[in-house]
Protein backbone atom coordinates (compact mmCIF):
# COMPACT_ATOMS: atom_id res chain seq x y z
CA UNK A 1 0.00 0.00 0.00
CA UNK A 2 1.78 3.12 -1.12
CA UNK A 3 0.79 6.18 0.78
CA UNK A 4 1.96 9.70 1.41
CA UNK A 5 3.92 9.23 4.57
CA UNK A 6 4.99 12.61 5.86
CA UNK A 7 6.95 11.11 8.73
CA UNK A 8 10.66 10.78 8.22
CA UNK A 9 10.40 7.06 9.03
CA UNK A 10 10.72 4.22 6.61
CA UNK A 11 7.58 3.36 4.69
CA UNK A 12 6.29 -0.16 5.14
CA UNK A 13 5.82 -2.27 2.04
CA UNK A 14 4.05 -5.60 2.31
CA UNK A 15 6.19 -8.70 1.85
CA UNK A 16 6.29 -10.24 -1.63
CA UNK A 17 4.50 -13.43 -0.60
CA UNK A 18 1.31 -11.49 0.19
CA UNK A 19 -1.25 -10.35 -2.37
CA UNK A 20 -1.75 -6.97 -0.75
CA UNK A 21 -1.13 -4.98 2.41
CA UNK A 22 -4.57 -6.07 3.59
CA UNK A 23 -3.67 -9.73 3.00
CA UNK A 24 -0.49 -9.25 5.06
CA UNK A 25 -2.45 -7.54 7.85
CA UNK A 26 -5.11 -10.28 7.99
CA UNK A 27 -2.48 -13.05 7.97
CA UNK A 28 -0.45 -11.41 10.74
CA UNK A 29 -3.53 -10.97 12.89
CA UNK A 30 -4.65 -14.54 12.35
CA UNK A 31 -1.22 -15.66 13.55
CA UNK A 32 -1.59 -13.52 16.67
CA UNK A 33 -5.01 -15.04 17.39
CA UNK A 34 -3.62 -18.57 17.00
CA UNK A 35 -0.94 -17.61 19.53
CA UNK A 36 -3.63 -16.20 21.85
CA UNK A 37 -5.54 -19.50 21.59
CA UNK A 38 -2.43 -21.33 22.88
CA UNK A 39 -2.19 -18.84 25.76
CA UNK A 40 -5.80 -19.58 26.76
CA UNK A 41 -5.10 -23.32 26.58
CA UNK A 42 -1.93 -22.99 28.71
CA UNK A 43 -3.52 -20.87 31.43
CA UNK A 44 -6.78 -22.84 31.10
CA UNK A 45 -4.98 -26.06 32.05
CA UNK A 46 -3.51 -24.41 35.16
CA UNK A 47 -6.93 -23.01 36.08
CA UNK A 48 -8.37 -26.54 35.74
CA UNK A 49 -5.67 -27.90 38.06
CA UNK A 50 -6.46 -25.10 40.52
CA UNK A 51 -10.17 -25.98 40.37
CA UNK A 52 -9.47 -29.67 41.07
CA UNK A 53 -7.33 -29.04 44.15
CA UNK A 54 -9.60 -26.25 45.34
CA UNK A 55 -12.55 -28.65 45.25
CA UNK A 56 -10.52 -31.19 47.28
CA UNK A 57 -9.17 -28.77 49.92
CA UNK A 58 -11.43 -25.67 49.97
CA UNK A 59 -10.57 -24.59 53.54
CA UNK A 60 -6.83 -24.90 52.84
CA UNK A 61 -7.19 -22.60 49.82
CA UNK A 62 -9.17 -20.14 51.95
CA UNK A 63 -6.32 -20.09 54.46
CA UNK A 64 -3.86 -19.47 51.61
CA UNK A 65 -5.89 -16.57 50.23
CA UNK A 66 -6.01 -15.01 53.71
CA UNK A 67 -2.22 -14.59 53.50
CA UNK A 68 -2.61 -12.37 50.44
CA UNK A 69 -3.39 -8.66 50.72
CA UNK A 70 -6.44 -8.05 48.51
CA UNK A 71 -5.60 -4.33 48.38
CA UNK A 72 -2.38 -5.13 46.51
CA UNK A 73 -4.34 -7.30 44.06
CA UNK A 74 -7.01 -4.62 43.71
CA UNK A 75 -4.46 -1.89 42.92
CA UNK A 76 -2.72 -4.16 40.43
CA UNK A 77 -6.04 -4.97 38.74
CA UNK A 78 -6.74 -1.25 38.30
CA UNK A 79 -3.17 -0.62 37.08
CA UNK A 80 -3.51 -3.35 34.43
CA UNK A 81 -6.97 -2.15 33.33
CA UNK A 82 -5.63 1.40 32.87
CA UNK A 83 -2.64 0.01 30.95
CA UNK A 84 -5.01 -1.91 28.67
CA UNK A 85 -6.88 1.32 28.05
CA UNK A 86 -3.71 3.27 27.19
CA UNK A 87 -2.62 0.41 24.90
CA UNK A 88 -5.98 0.51 23.11
CA UNK A 89 -5.70 4.30 22.86
CA UNK A 90 -2.19 4.07 21.35
CA UNK A 91 -3.60 1.91 18.53
CA UNK A 92 -6.70 4.10 18.23
CA UNK A 93 -4.42 7.17 17.86
CA UNK A 94 -2.52 5.51 15.03
CA UNK A 95 -5.73 4.32 13.33
CA UNK A 96 -7.32 7.76 13.41
CA UNK A 97 -4.28 9.57 12.03
CA UNK A 98 -3.15 11.04 15.37
CA UNK A 99 0.04 9.02 15.48
CA UNK A 100 1.84 11.59 17.62
CA UNK A 101 -0.29 10.56 20.59
CA UNK A 102 0.70 6.90 20.24
CA UNK A 103 4.15 7.17 21.85
CA UNK A 104 2.91 8.90 25.06
CA UNK A 105 0.17 6.28 25.43
CA UNK A 106 2.72 3.48 24.96
CA UNK A 107 5.02 5.07 27.57
CA UNK A 108 2.16 5.20 30.11
CA UNK A 109 1.37 1.53 29.30
CA UNK A 110 5.01 0.67 29.96
CA UNK A 111 4.98 2.59 33.26
CA UNK A 112 1.80 0.76 34.34
CA UNK A 113 3.49 -2.56 33.55
CA UNK A 114 6.50 -1.52 35.63
CA UNK A 115 4.19 -0.42 38.47
CA UNK A 116 2.48 -3.80 38.38
CA UNK A 117 5.83 -5.59 38.65
CA UNK A 118 6.97 -3.35 41.56
CA UNK A 119 3.82 -4.26 43.52
CA UNK A 120 4.34 -7.92 42.61
CA UNK A 121 7.95 -7.66 43.86
CA UNK A 122 6.77 -6.20 47.18
CA UNK A 123 4.24 -9.03 47.55
CA UNK A 124 6.73 -11.75 46.67
CA UNK A 125 9.46 -10.49 49.02
CA UNK A 126 6.90 -10.31 51.85
CA UNK A 127 5.90 -13.94 51.21
CA UNK A 128 9.56 -15.02 51.07
CA UNK A 129 10.22 -13.18 54.32
CA UNK A 130 7.47 -15.21 56.04
CA UNK A 131 8.67 -18.50 54.53
CA UNK A 132 5.57 -18.83 52.35
CA UNK A 133 7.45 -20.60 49.56
CA UNK A 134 5.97 -23.13 47.10
CA UNK A 135 6.11 -26.89 47.69
CA UNK A 136 9.04 -28.37 49.58
CA UNK A 137 10.64 -24.97 50.22
CA UNK A 138 7.70 -23.93 52.43
CA UNK A 139 9.02 -23.01 55.90
CA UNK A 140 6.13 -20.99 57.38
CA UNK A 141 5.45 -22.10 60.97
CA UNK A 142 1.85 -21.02 61.63
CA UNK A 143 0.02 -23.01 58.94
CA UNK A 144 -3.32 -24.50 60.04
CA UNK A 145 -3.41 -26.94 57.12
CA UNK A 146 -0.44 -29.26 56.66
CA UNK A 147 -0.66 -28.92 52.86
CA UNK A 148 -0.79 -25.09 52.75
CA UNK A 149 2.37 -25.20 50.62
CA UNK A 150 0.17 -26.43 47.74
CA UNK A 151 -1.71 -23.13 47.70
CA UNK A 152 1.57 -21.25 47.35
CA UNK A 153 2.69 -23.60 44.58
CA UNK A 154 -0.41 -22.50 42.67
CA UNK A 155 0.04 -18.87 43.71
CA UNK A 156 3.64 -18.63 42.52
CA UNK A 157 3.13 -20.65 39.32
CA UNK A 158 0.00 -18.72 38.29
CA UNK A 159 1.12 -15.23 39.25
CA UNK A 160 4.72 -16.00 38.21
CA UNK A 161 3.76 -17.20 34.72
CA UNK A 162 1.54 -14.14 34.48
CA UNK A 163 4.40 -11.91 35.66
CA UNK A 164 6.71 -13.36 32.99
CA UNK A 165 4.07 -12.38 30.45
CA UNK A 166 4.00 -8.83 31.85
CA UNK A 167 7.81 -8.61 31.48
CA UNK A 168 7.66 -10.02 27.92
CA UNK A 169 4.84 -7.61 27.12
CA UNK A 170 6.90 -4.68 28.43
CA UNK A 171 9.77 -5.74 26.17
CA UNK A 172 7.44 -5.91 23.17
CA UNK A 173 5.92 -2.52 24.01
CA UNK A 174 9.45 -1.04 24.18
CA UNK A 175 10.08 -2.48 20.71
CA UNK A 176 6.94 -0.93 19.16
CA UNK A 177 7.53 2.31 21.11
CA UNK A 178 10.98 2.71 19.50
CA UNK A 179 9.49 1.99 16.07
CA UNK A 180 6.63 4.41 16.77
CA UNK A 181 9.09 7.16 17.71
CA UNK A 182 10.98 6.46 14.49
CA UNK A 183 7.77 7.23 12.64
CA UNK A 184 7.37 3.78 11.16
CA UNK A 185 3.65 3.53 11.90
CA UNK A 186 0.66 5.51 10.68
CA UNK A 187 -3.01 4.93 9.88
CA UNK A 188 -2.01 2.68 6.95
CA UNK A 189 0.41 0.43 8.80
CA UNK A 190 0.31 -0.37 12.51
CA UNK A 191 0.14 -4.20 12.50
CA UNK A 192 2.98 -4.76 15.04
CA UNK A 193 1.40 -2.32 17.51
CA UNK A 194 -1.95 -4.07 17.19
CA UNK A 195 -0.36 -7.50 17.65
CA UNK A 196 1.51 -6.40 20.77
CA UNK A 197 -1.71 -4.76 21.96
CA UNK A 198 -3.65 -8.02 21.71
CA UNK A 199 -0.89 -9.77 23.68
CA UNK A 200 -0.99 -7.04 26.33
CA UNK A 201 -4.78 -7.34 26.64
CA UNK A 202 -4.60 -11.10 27.16
CA UNK A 203 -2.32 -10.43 30.13
CA UNK A 204 -5.11 -8.24 31.49
CA UNK A 205 -7.66 -10.94 30.64
CA UNK A 206 -5.77 -13.59 32.67
CA UNK A 207 -5.35 -11.23 35.63
CA UNK A 208 -9.09 -10.46 35.65
CA UNK A 209 -9.57 -14.11 36.71
CA UNK A 210 -6.41 -14.43 38.83
CA UNK A 211 -7.38 -11.54 41.12
CA UNK A 212 -10.64 -12.99 42.49
CA UNK A 213 -9.49 -16.62 42.62
CA UNK A 214 -6.12 -16.00 44.31
CA UNK A 215 -6.84 -12.97 46.52
CA UNK A 216 -10.54 -13.16 47.35
CA UNK A 217 -12.06 -16.62 47.11
CA UNK A 218 -8.90 -18.64 47.57
CA UNK B 1 -22.29 2.20 8.37
CA UNK B 2 -25.08 1.13 10.64
CA UNK B 3 -23.24 -1.72 12.32
CA UNK B 4 -20.35 0.53 13.15
CA UNK B 5 -22.55 2.89 15.14
CA UNK B 6 -21.99 2.72 18.85
CA UNK B 7 -25.09 2.16 20.88
CA UNK B 8 -24.57 2.38 24.63
CA UNK B 9 -27.81 0.59 25.50
CA UNK B 10 -27.01 -2.41 23.41
CA UNK B 11 -23.30 -2.77 23.58
CA UNK B 12 -23.08 -5.51 26.21
CA UNK B 13 -25.79 -7.62 24.62
CA UNK B 14 -24.25 -6.92 21.21
CA UNK B 15 -20.88 -8.14 22.30
CA UNK B 16 -22.43 -11.33 23.65
CA UNK B 17 -24.86 -12.03 20.83
CA UNK B 18 -22.55 -11.09 18.00
CA UNK B 19 -19.79 -13.14 19.50
CA UNK B 20 -19.80 -15.74 16.79
CA UNK B 21 -22.46 -14.10 14.69
CA UNK B 22 -19.99 -12.87 12.13
CA UNK B 23 -22.11 -9.81 11.40
CA UNK B 24 -19.07 -7.59 11.41
CA UNK B 25 -17.57 -7.51 7.95
CA UNK B 26 -13.88 -6.85 8.35
CA UNK B 27 -12.52 -7.75 4.97
CA UNK B 28 -12.63 -4.16 3.84
CA UNK B 29 -9.44 -2.26 3.37
CA UNK B 30 -10.57 0.38 5.86
CA UNK B 31 -10.30 -0.96 9.41
CA UNK B 32 -12.94 -0.20 11.95
CA UNK B 33 -11.87 2.45 14.45
CA UNK B 34 -13.55 2.44 17.86
CA UNK B 35 -14.16 6.04 19.03
CA UNK B 36 -11.99 7.20 21.96
CA UNK B 37 -15.00 7.91 24.17
CA UNK B 38 -16.12 4.27 23.87
CA UNK B 39 -12.76 3.18 25.32
CA UNK B 40 -13.20 5.64 28.22
CA UNK B 41 -16.68 4.21 28.95
CA UNK B 42 -15.34 0.63 28.79
CA UNK B 43 -12.48 1.49 31.17
CA UNK B 44 -14.99 3.09 33.56
CA UNK B 45 -17.23 0.00 33.53
CA UNK B 46 -14.20 -2.29 34.07
CA UNK B 47 -13.03 -0.26 37.10
CA UNK B 48 -16.55 -0.18 38.58
CA UNK B 49 -16.84 -3.96 38.12
CA UNK B 50 -13.47 -4.40 39.88
CA UNK B 51 -14.78 -2.39 42.86
CA UNK B 52 -17.99 -4.50 42.77
CA UNK B 53 -15.88 -7.69 42.96
CA UNK B 54 -14.38 -6.48 46.25
CA UNK B 55 -17.73 -5.15 47.56
CA UNK B 56 -19.50 -8.48 46.91
CA UNK B 57 -16.58 -10.34 48.49
CA UNK B 58 -16.85 -8.22 51.66
CA UNK B 59 -20.56 -9.14 51.90
CA UNK B 60 -19.59 -12.76 52.74
CA UNK B 61 -21.99 -14.38 50.29
CA UNK B 62 -20.89 -17.89 51.23
CA UNK B 63 -21.54 -20.43 48.50
CA UNK B 64 -22.63 -17.63 46.14
CA UNK B 65 -19.27 -15.84 46.46
CA UNK B 66 -17.47 -17.88 43.79
CA UNK B 67 -20.25 -17.75 41.13
CA UNK B 68 -20.73 -13.99 41.68
CA UNK B 69 -16.97 -13.34 41.32
CA UNK B 70 -16.88 -15.57 38.22
CA UNK B 71 -19.82 -13.78 36.57
CA UNK B 72 -18.26 -10.35 37.19
CA UNK B 73 -14.86 -11.54 35.94
CA UNK B 74 -16.42 -13.00 32.79
CA UNK B 75 -18.33 -9.77 32.10
CA UNK B 76 -15.03 -7.90 32.39
CA UNK B 77 -13.30 -10.45 30.16
CA UNK B 78 -15.98 -10.10 27.46
CA UNK B 79 -15.61 -6.30 27.50
CA UNK B 80 -11.80 -6.56 27.22
CA UNK B 81 -12.06 -9.07 24.36
CA UNK B 82 -14.81 -7.27 22.45
CA UNK B 83 -13.45 -3.72 22.69
CA UNK B 84 -9.83 -3.56 23.85
CA UNK B 85 -8.87 -6.62 21.79
CA UNK B 86 -11.15 -5.37 19.03
CA UNK B 87 -12.59 -8.84 18.57
CA UNK B 88 -16.14 -7.54 18.08
CA UNK B 89 -15.03 -6.02 14.78
CA UNK B 90 -12.61 -8.79 13.83
CA UNK B 91 -13.11 -11.49 11.22
CA UNK B 92 -15.30 -14.53 11.89
CA UNK B 93 -12.29 -16.84 11.47
CA UNK B 94 -10.36 -14.99 14.21
CA UNK B 95 -13.38 -15.17 16.53
CA UNK B 96 -13.61 -18.89 15.86
CA UNK B 97 -9.87 -19.46 16.45
CA UNK B 98 -10.06 -17.75 19.83
CA UNK B 99 -13.42 -19.35 20.65
CA UNK B 100 -12.02 -22.82 19.96
CA UNK B 101 -9.49 -22.37 22.78
CA UNK B 102 -12.31 -21.56 25.24
CA UNK B 103 -14.27 -24.56 23.97
CA UNK B 104 -11.41 -26.92 24.75
CA UNK B 105 -10.75 -25.33 28.15
CA UNK B 106 -14.47 -25.84 28.92
CA UNK B 107 -14.17 -29.47 27.78
CA UNK B 108 -11.18 -29.94 30.09
CA UNK B 109 -13.16 -28.50 33.02
CA UNK B 110 -16.19 -30.72 32.30
CA UNK B 111 -14.05 -33.88 32.13
CA UNK B 112 -12.29 -32.89 35.38
CA UNK B 113 -15.63 -32.33 37.12
CA UNK B 114 -16.88 -35.73 35.93
CA UNK B 115 -13.65 -37.34 37.19
CA UNK B 116 -13.71 -35.72 40.63
CA UNK B 117 -17.46 -36.22 41.11
CA UNK B 118 -17.40 -39.94 40.30
CA UNK B 119 -14.38 -40.97 42.37
CA UNK B 120 -14.73 -43.42 45.23
CA UNK B 121 -14.28 -41.28 48.36
CA UNK B 122 -11.10 -41.92 50.33
CA UNK B 123 -10.38 -40.57 53.79
CA UNK B 124 -7.79 -37.83 53.41
CA UNK B 125 -4.75 -37.99 55.63
CA UNK B 126 -4.39 -34.20 55.44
Amino acid sequence: MSTDNKAMGRKHHFAHHFRSAEHEYESAKQGIWLFMATEILMFGAIFAAYAIFHSLYPSMFAEGASHLDWRMGFINTCVLLVSSWTMAMAIQSLQSGKGKNAAPYLIVTLLCGAGFMVIKYLEYTHKFHLGLYPGKWFTYEGAQHSNLALYFSFYFVMSGLHGIHVLLGMGLITWVLIRTMRGEFDEHYYTPVEGVGIFWHIIDLIWIYLFPILYLIG
Amino acid sequence: MAYHRFNLDLFISNSLLNWLGGTMASHQSTHHVIPAKVFVIILGILLVLTVLTVVFHSMQLGSLAAPVAFIIATTKAVLVMAYFMHLKYDTTINKMIFGTAFFFVALLFILCVIDIATRIPVQSTL
